[in-house]
């Protein structure tokens, strides 16, 4: 850019004013080193000029010294920090690169393109506007390609660059070129039936139909890269669909002014648009569109903006502002495409927090209906998701949400889950569809409520829930429990581990996926035995924190007990009823808690028991104390 | 229906700028206890006059906060009280005190533990004295390599340390800001902006910066190999004797005596956006505290640098 414009010498306040309304391009480069994705980049860098004298030194020096050009500058040095990165056992990631010409400013997300960097490539596409697969012509379409491809087409791209590189190796052979075109539309069309794809010859190393378009490929008519990247339009189907902004902020400097800000998420706005906020569905009308440098007569997708209405509706942070005519769906279970991000496989049943716009909510996840392998686009089984594996599956939510199908909206249809405990940032998500039954399934109210239910039987309904490890006597006491509320005439159920998995949960096994399923459907059949008024006892190892915290939080206040038969492993194992310990020793049982699978005890749990020194009706009696103590029992 | 190309009726800085303000209110909206971090250099005008559209008409609800190292150019000190009192900010000022009982600085303990001391474990004490949950920060991703593959939100652990293999994904405009107490998150809004978005927008909004970006006759001399202005008597003698007028500016501004001076005589907007243009070298080349080690950014960082 730098030296390129005269303009910069002689003017420049014409320069600038002219340079102020460049216009700015996204794009995501995808490929191997061995692609030549490096070089490219690095020359992109090198010919717009933005490489400073002080740099372009250490990069001759640097290119003598470690280049594979020999005395010729290696442009991949400029970005390669992969060597780098590998040394510092740093994450190799997205890595944003800049630079501009006389007609647009580029931002270039940069990311490695093995499938362990999926995830990374994926949050590279997010936000661009174009893609550019690199491939080698001697080469042609691999594996990568079809994954690159997938990927970048999933986030939403429809502008895809295919860089065949190194043309200069092939001696710019047409046929090479046309073969290697052929194949990649062979399989485009399964990607995405509105794709614009430019082929483009080139030798980013010999920087051949890089800026310019160069003699060596005078069978090709296509634009330079840089001509392409230049004049391609910028945007997508966002300002023409109808208007959305999620609310972020409520802007209330005084009582006299209340605005809504937020970054419009599509469509244009002007004062005096009816609109609607979701979910409540409440009717208004745009007032002003206020920004510090003054009222806007409209606004656009992309922009920043603080709205006001000209009703006083209580909206909050997380509502979405819509057009009344075309409002957004609403509702609280959908089917989704997640790409998983955490080393930490899925657990379906887990609830997640989940973002989308300026709202989180909670979400159960449940098992996917199918993965996607994402080398061959075919649809695989799966139970669970592992890092970088892409599925299909629906999720519930706590609460109904404003949303469009990703595909036609990215800013109101993609998501992410959070992890609770962690806090981390585990997947990323595409919203497909509500699912019909979320809206069409009421509940059906009953005349006789669960009070009514309870009080018939002269008790309080509850949910005790046994926790400890195998052989630590949970079912020994529920027994020694159940006795004696049965001789006090008291209603009371035993769900047993051991029996329901011979029965409801026949299909599950012991991994950690299956475990949570385990407890979930446990969970709801308990909560509808409490409906039913009943004192429930439930007998699980029940080894994770979050499923007992998931299975306390469907109950009503205070019906959840949790009891924690506090047994050390080695008094279990010492006792092993069953036989199950000395068989997980041998490895004969894979997944046994406390030996090769964890027992994460409760922290405050309502009751603990102590069974080293204690009967098991010494321990019922303990108990039976508390739920008398807390008015379980009473008449 | 709206043509496509419509986006393109954004300028580049438009969508820099409404990027920048969306990162803004997702903190005021979802950190208790946020602050930003004014550094008094462009950048900080820069971001300062974000914060003031991203919330307009409301004031931004967050304070600005000051690591002074006590050897900040004098004008740079004015210039903060102003403009803070302009704004209608709240301002906070924090100073190592057990450094300046010391008498550390960048003189008699070199720029490294100079910078260590009155910057890096400042900044720390402060963060912990005012318990911020997340810090906004001037830096760019263009600055240097290892910011250019930082996030927007940096996490940092409860002693204040980045883990470059702990970075979260940020996918579209949405950023996971969950935290564990006593961790916080340093949030960078400019990090898409260039040297040269920088200089355009404050040419476009007419953003006011410190005078010391613009050439005057400043008297300075030569320590370490690098031109330093003579900004007070804490020159030592024998160095300060040595001291010529000369025709200087700065391009980024620090402590006095670790920010080298260039030759100039770009006294305006548009001759300092020119002169950079048709300059030779890189922005942080006069940053002493680059020079000290190779590489030294990450590692910087990794300890709780900003």
């Amino acid at each position: 850019m730098r030296l390129t414009d005269d303009l910069i010498g002689s003017d420049i306040g014409a320069y600038l004013q002219k340079h102020e309304n460049k216009s700015l391009l996204r794009f995501i480069t995808c490929g191997s080193v061995d692609d030549g994705k490096s070089t490219l980049i690095g020359r992109l860098l090198y010919d717009s000029k933005m490489i400073f004298e002080d740099q372009l030194a250490s990069l001759e020096a640097d290119s003598k010294r470690v280049g594979t050009q020999g005395e010729n500058i290696d442009f991949a040095l400029l970005v390669d920090g992969l060597a780098a990165e590998r040394e510092q056992g740093i994450t190799i990631d997205v890595a944003y690169r800049f630079f501009a010409t006389d007609k647009r400013k580029f931002i270039v997300a940069d990311t490695p393109g093995h499938e362990q960097y999926t995830r990374n490539m994926a949050t590279g596409a997010s936000t661009a506007d174009v893609a550019i697969l690199m491939i080698d012509a001697r080469k042609g379409i691999l594996t990568q390609t079809r994954r690159h491809s997938f990927i970048t087409t999933l986030l939403g791209i429809r502008r895809l660059v295919l860089a065949v590189n190194k043309m200069d190796l092939v001696d710019y052979k047409q046929q090479v070129f046309d073969d290697i075109v052929d194949d990649f539309y062979a399989f485009a069309d399964e990607l995405a039936t509105d794709l614009e794809v430019q082929p483009i010859p080139m030798s980013a190393l010999a920087g051949i139909n890089i800026t310019e378009r160069s003699n060596e490929t005078d069978w090709y008519d296509g634009p330079s890269l840089m001509e392409y990247l230049e004049t391609v339009p910028i945007g997508d189907k966002r300002l023409g669909a109808p208007f959305r902004m999620p609310v972020q902020w409520v802007n209330r400097p005084n009582l006299d002014f209340r605005g809504f800000s937020g970054q419009i998420a599509a469509g244009s706005i002007r004062p005096g648009d009816r609109v609607k906020t979701l979910p409540s569905g409440r009717q208004s009308t745009i007032g002003r569109i206020v920004t510090a440098t003054g009222d806007l007569d409209e606004a656009i997708a992309g922009q920043s903006v603080t709205l006001t209405l000209t009703d006083e509706i209580d909206s909050s942070r997380g509502d979405v502002i819509v057009s009344a005519d075309d409002p957004a769906e609403v509702s609280d279970q959908f089917q989704a495409r997640l790409l998983w991000m955490s080393d930490t496989p899925l657990l379906p049943g887990r609830r997640y927090l989940m973002k989308i716009g300026a709202k989180t909510v909670t979400a159960t996840i449940n098992a996917p209906k199918y993965g996607i392998d994402i080398n061959t686009l075919n649809d695989v089984s799966a139970r669970t998701l592992e890092l970088n594996q892409i599925g299909v599956t629906t999720l519930s939510l706590d609460q109904p949400i404003a949303f469009d199908p990703y595909d036609e909206n990215r800013e109101m249809g993609g998501f992410i889950l959070i992890d609770r405990q962690t806090n981390d940032t585990v997947a990323l998500g595409l919203i497909d569809f509500a699912l019909r039954r979320a809206s069409n399934i009421h509940w059906q109210a009953i005349d006789i409520d669960r009070s009514a239910l309870a009080e018939q039987k002269g008790q309080k309904p509850a949910v005790l829930w046994f926790t400890g490890l195998s052989g630590s006597g949970k079912s020994t006491i529920a027994n020694a429990l159940q006795k004696r509320l049965f001789a006090l005439g008291k209603h009371s159920f035993i769900l047993d581990g051991d029996n329901v998995r011979h029965g409801l949960n026949r299909d599950l096994g012991f991994t950690d996926a299956d475990r949570v399923e385990n407890i979930r459907r446990v969970s709801n059949v308990a909560r509808l035995m409490a409906d039913a008024g009943l004192i429930t006892l439930v007998s699980f190892i029940s080894p994770f924190r979050n499923e007992r915290q998931m299975a306390r939080g469907l109950m009503a206040d205070g019906e959840f007990v949790e009891i924690h038969v506090d047994t050390p492993l080695g008094v279990a194992e010492s006792r092993d009823v069953k036989g199950l310990y000395k068989k997980a020793r041998a490895g004969e049982i894979k997944n046994f808690t406390g030996i090769d699978s964890p027992y994460e005890p409760p922290l405050n749990p309502e009751v603990r028991i102590n069974t080293v020194g204690q009967s098991p009706e010494d321990a019922a009696e303990e108990i039976l104390g508390y739920l008398q103590e807390k008015g379980f029992l009473s008449d | 229906m709206k043509d496509e190309t419509d986006l393109a009726k954004m300028t580049h800085l438009d969508r820099l700028e409404a990027e920048s303000l969306h990162i803004m209110r997702e903190v005021a909206s979802e950190c208790e206890n946020p602050v930003m971090l004014y550094s008094v250099g462009k950048d900080s005008a820069v971001m300062l006059h974000l914060a003031m559209k991203a919330f307009y008409p409301s004031r931004p609800p967050f304070p600005l906060m000051h690591v002074d190292t006590t050897w900040k150019f004098r004008e740079m000190i004015e210039f903060r009280d102003r403009k803070a009192a302009e704004m209608g900010m709240d301002l906070l000022v924090h100073v190592n005190e057990e450094g300046v009982r010391d008498g550390v600085g960048p003189f008699t303990h070199g720029s490294a533990m100079h910078t260590d001391i009155m910057k890096t474990a400042a900044l720390k004490q402060a963060l912990d004295k005012y318990k911020f949950d997340a810090a906004f920060g001037g830096a760019r991703r263009d600055e240097e390599k290892s910011r250019a593959k930082e996030r927007v939100f940096s996490f940092r652990s409860s002693e204040h340390r980045w883990d470059p293999k702990k970075q979260r994904p940020e996918p579209w405009n949405l950023y996971n800001t969950r935290i564990h107490p006593g961790e916080s998150v340093r949030v960078f809004p400019l990090s898409n902006w260039t040297e040269l978005d920088i200089w355009q927008y404050i040419r476009r909004e007419q953003i006011e910066i410190v005078p010391l970006y613009f050439a005057k006759e400043r008297p300075v001399v030569s320590w370490n190999g690098v031109d330093i202005m003579v900004d007070d008597d804490r020159v030592p003698e024998e160095l300060a004797k040595t001291a010529v007028m000369k025709s200087v500016r700065f391009r980024t501004l620090g402590c006095y005596p670790l920010t080298g001076a260039v030759e100039s005589t770009a006294a305006t907007l548009e001759e300092i956006i020119q002169e950079m243009l048709l300059t030779t070298t890189s922005e942080r080349q006069g940053r002493v505290i680059d020079a000290d080690q190779a590489a030294s950014m990450e590692k910087k960082k990794q300890e709780g640098y900003f």
